[in-house]
C-alpha cells in the first residue's frame, strides 16, 4: 500500500471525527451509531486491492492517490446545466451537485398524494424513524469498503417513499452533477428508494460532470420493492474522462413484485457498478440491463448480483459493451439459488465487442445453487464485429464506418429498447448513435 | 460496360482464378457454369470487392473506371450488385431500415439529395410486389429467420430497389424450390433492359430455363475453356462436364 492510499484513508476518517465532534446531542442517535459502525468498518476493510476477490481486474490505485474536496461549495446554475440536459418531458427532475440537493434547480410535479421525495436530511427531520427503518438495513450486509465509507458519510441524498397502491405517473429522474471546474471534487451521495405494496414507479439515475478536474462519485442506493410492487429504475452515467464512479444499489424485491434495472455507461474515466438484488418473494421477476461502450484507457466494471432466496421467482440478466482502443471492461454476475429457492428460472448473459486488440473484457459468470428444482442459465460472448456481415452491407453502398455503426447500434438496441422512460431512451438514441459514428 | 482482363486471384496464397477474360456489354446476360470448385464464387466475389481474396494479376474495368482499386460500397454506388449465395443475417437491423442507408449512401455518392421516408417506401412497396416480398419481412430484421427461399427473394428484391447497371447472381437457384426460383427469375427479367447487364453464376442450367442467357461460358480450374451460345447450357446438362475436362485436360 502506498503512502497516498494511507493518506485519503486517514484523512477521511480523521473528516469523521472532526465532524462528529462538532455534532452535540445527535451523535448518540441510532442514525449516527449507524455510521460509526460503518466508520469502523470501512476502517478494518481499507480501500480494496486487487488481491480482494471482488476486485481482481479493477484497481482502484489511481482513484484513491488523489486527493478530493467533499466539501466543496459550488454555484451551479441551470445555465451551467444547459448542455448536460436531458430534453425535459413531464419528469420529476431532482438536481444534487458536488452530492448535495438543489433545491433551486429541481422541479417536482406529481402531487403529495402519489409520492413522497425530499432530500435525505429533510426526510430525517420530519421522520427520523421512518427514515431509520430504511437507511443501511440492505447496503449494511455488502462488506464493501466503499458502501461503508458511504454510510459513514451519508449526509444527502434523496428519500423517495411511494405509499402503498399508488401509482406514480410521471418518472423521476435524479441528476448528479459533480462540479469539477475548479478543483478535484468527491461526493457521496446516498439514496433511499421504498416503494410499498402494489406501488409503481420508474426512476431514473443520470451522472455528469462540469470541468475537467477530477471528480469521485461514491454513490449508494437503497431500494425496497414492496409486494406486488413494479420499479424501473435506471442509471446513466455520461461523466467526464476524469470522472471516476463508484455505485452500489441494492435491491430487495417481495412477493409478486418486478423490478427493471437499466445501467447504461456511456462516459468516465473509472466505473465501477454493483447492482445486487435480492429476490426475497415468492413470483418475484428481476430484469437488468446494462450497457457500456469504454474507449481510451476508460475502465467499466459491473458487478451484479441476484440472490434467489424464494420458490418460483425469476431474473433475468443481459449486458453488453463495445470496447474500443485500449479500454477494459469487467462484467461478474453472481446468481444465487438458496436451498429454499426452488423452482428459480436464472437467466444471465453478457456479450461484448471488442474492436481493438489492444482491449480487453473480462467476464465471470459465477453461479452458486443451492436447490436442486431450478432451471439457470448463463452465456458469455466476446468477439469482433462480424465480418460477414460487415462486407454484406457494404456491398449494397454502406461505407464501412456506417455499416459499422449499423451492426454496433444493432448490436446495443435490445438493451436501449428495454429503457421505458421516453425521454432517456430517446436521448441515449441521440448519444449512442453519436458515439458509434464518430469514431 | 465490364472489361475482364488476365484476372488472377487467390486466398491465402492458394491460386483460383488463374486468368479470366470476359467481356459484358450492356443489355447482355451472361451466364458462368462450372463443376464445384472451379472459381464461380470467388469470381463473384472478387468482382463485389470481397477483401479475402487478394487480385495478383490482371485488370477490371467497369463503365471504363478500374474497379479493383474501389471498396465494395463503391463499386455499389457505380452500380454493380451482388445476389449472394448465403445471404447473411444481420439481427437487429430491418430490412427496411438497412435499404435506406443502402439508398441513401449510393445517392450520397451520386450526388443526389436523399429520398424522403414517403418517396422511400413508396418505391420500395412497388419493388415488393415484384418479387411478391410480404410486407412484414421488410419490417423483420434482415434475414433474420428467413427461409432460404425468402433470403433468395430478399436478395432480388434488394437488387430491384438498387437497380445496379450490373447485377452478379451468385448460385442465386440454390436451395431453392420451383415457385421460387420462377419469382426470383422473374424479378431478375422484369429488371433487364438495354442498359443493364447480369452474370448468372450456377451450377445447374434449370435458372437459364427462366433467364435466357446470351452466352454461356464455362469456368473450369480458375479459366473460362469453353464459351458459347444458350444451347450450351443444355449440352452441359445433358452430359455433364467430364467432357470438358476431357478436353482441357487433353489440349494441356
Amino acid at each position: 500500500m502506498s503512502i497516498e492510499t494511507i493518506d485519503l484513508k486517514t484523512r477521511l476518517i480523521t473528516d469523521f471525527h472532526a465532524r462528529e465532534s462538532v455534532m452535540n446531542g445527535e451523535a448518540s442517535s441510532e442514525f449516527h451509531q449507524k455510521k460509526r459502525a460503518a466508520l469502523a468498518q470501512f476502517d478494518r476493510l481499507g480501500f480494496p486491492t486487487i488481491r480482494n476477490e471482488e476486485w481482481k481486474y479493477t484497481s482502484v490505485k489511481d482513484l484513491i492517490s488523489a486527493s478530493y474536496n467533499f466539501n466543496a461549495d459550488t454555484t451551479v446554475g441551470l445555465s451551467d446545466l444547459e448542455d448536460l440536459r436531458i430534453p425535459e418531458q413531464d419528469a420529476n427532475i431532482i438536481y444534487f451537485v458536488n452530492g448535495h440537493y438543489a433545491a433551486g434547480l429541481s422541479k417536482m410535479v406529481s402531487p403529495e398524494t402519489e409520492i413522497t421525495i425530499s432530500s435525505l436530511p429533510e426526510a430525517y427531520k420530519k421522520n427520523p424513524s421512518l427514515v431509520n427503518s430504511y437507511f443501511n438495513e440492505l447496503a449494511k450486509e455488502e462488506v464493501d469498503a466503499f458502501t461503508a465509507l458511504n454510510t459513514a458519510f451519508a449526509q444527502d441524498g434523496i428519500f423517495i417513499h411511494v405509499p402503498d397502491n399508488q401509482t406514480v405517473t410521471h418518472p423521476i429522474v435524479l441528476r448528479f452533477v459533480s462540479d469539477a471546474r475548479e478543483q478535484n471534487v468527491g461526493s457521496q451521495p446516498r439514496n433511499i428508494i421504498a416503494v410499498g405494496r402494489n406501488a409503481h414507479v420508474k426512476i431514473a439515475e443520470a451522472f455528469r460532470t462540469l470541468g475537467s478536474a477530477r471528480s469521485f462519485t461514491n454513490v449508494v442506493t437503497e431500494i425496497y420493492v414492496g409486494v406486488e410492487a413494479g420499479v424501473e429504475y435506471y442509471k446513466v452515467q455520461n461523466e467526464s474522462e476524469n470522472a471516476y464512479h463508484i455505485g452500489t444499489t441494492q435491491v430487495r424485491m417481495l412477493d409478486r413484485s418486478q423490478f427493471y434495472a437499466g445501467t447504461v455507461t456511456l462516459n468516465g474515466r473509472f466505473t465501477r457498478n454493483n447492482l445486487n438484488i435480492i429476490l426475497d418473494g415468492e413470483r418475484c421477476e428481476a430484469h437488468m440491463y446494462g450497457l457500456y461502450f469504454p474507449d481510451g484507457t476508460q475502465h467499466v466494471d459491473n458487478h451484479t448480483v441476484a440472490d434467489h432466496r424464494k420458490p418460483n421467482s425469476e431474473s433475468n440478466e443481459l449486458y453488453k459493451g463495445i470496447l474500443r482502443d485500449r479500454s477494459k471492461g469487467v462484467f461478474n454476475g453472481k446468481i444465487f439459488v438458496r436451498p429454499d429457492a426452488q423452482k428459480t428460472n436464472a437467466f444471465q448473459s453478457c456479450k461484448n465487442i471488442v474492436l481493438s486488440p489492444e482491449a480487453t473484457m473480462n467476464t465471470k459468470p459465477q453461479l452458486e445453487i443451492f436447490a436442486d428444482d431450478v432451471k439457470c442459465s448463463h452465456g458469455t460472448t466476446t468477439g469482433q464485429i462480424d465480418e460477414e456481415a460487415l462486407f454484406y452491407m457494404r456491398s449494397r453502398g454502406i461505407s464501412r464506418p456506417e455499416a459499422m455503426a449499423l451492426l454496433m447500434y444493432a448490436f446495443c438496441a435490445d438493451v436501449v429498447s428495454q429503457i421505458k422512460i421516453d425521454s432517456i431512451r430517446e436521448y441515449l438514441e441521440g448519444v449512442i448513435a453519436q458515439k458509434l459514428t464518430s469514431k | 460496360m465490364l472489361y475482364i482482363n488476365d484476372l488472377h486471384a487467390s486466398i491465402e496464397g492458394k491460386e483460383i482464378l488463374k486468368g479470366i477474360n470476359l467481356e459484358v456489354k450492356a443489355g447482355e446476360v451472361h451466364a458462368i457454369m462450372g463443376p464445384n470448385g472451379s472459381g464461380k464464387s470467388t469470381l463473384a466475389s472478387v468482382l463485389a470487392g470481397r477483401e479475402e481474396y487478394e487480385v495478383t494479376a490482371g485488370n477490371v474495368t467497369f463503365d471504363g473506371k478500374n474497379i479493383l482499386e474501389m471498396a465494395p460500397e463503391d463499386r455499389a454506388a457505380e452500380g454493380i450488385f451482388l445476389a449472394f449465395q448465403y445471404p447473411v443475417e444481420i439481427p437487429g437491423v430491418t430490412t427496411i431500415n438497412f435499404l435506406k442507408t443502402a439508398v441513401n449512401e449510393i445517392r450520397k455518392y451520386r450526388g443526389q439529395s436523399p429520398l424522403d421516408a414517403a418517396q422511400f417506401l413508396k418505391m420500395v412497396r412497388e419493388k415488393a410486389k415484384l418479387v411478391s416480398m410480404n410486407d412484414s419481412l421488410l419490417k423483420r430484421a434482415l434475414n433474420e429467420g428467413f427461409s432460404g427461399g425468402e433470403k433468395k427473394r430478399n436478395e432480388i428484391f434488394q437488387m430491384a430497389v438498387l437497380e445496379p447497371k450490373l447485377a452478379i447472381l451468385d448460385e442465386t437457384d440454390s436451395g431453392l424450390d420451383i415457385d421460387a426460383l420462377r419469382i426470383v427469375a422473374e424479378g431478375v427479367n422484369s429488371l433487364r433492359s438495354s442498359e443493364r447487364a447480369t452474370i448468372v453464376v450456377t451450377h445447374y442450367q434449370r435458372l437459364l430455363d427462366y433467364i435466357i442467357p446470351d452466352f454461356v461460358h464455362v469456368l473450369y480450374k480458375g479459366r473460362i475453356v469453353k464459351s458459347g451460345p444458350k444451347e450450351l447450357a443444355f449440352e452441359l446438362e445433358e452430359k455433364g462436364y467430364d467432357w470438358i475436362k476431357a478436353e482441357v485436360e487433353a489440349v494441356s
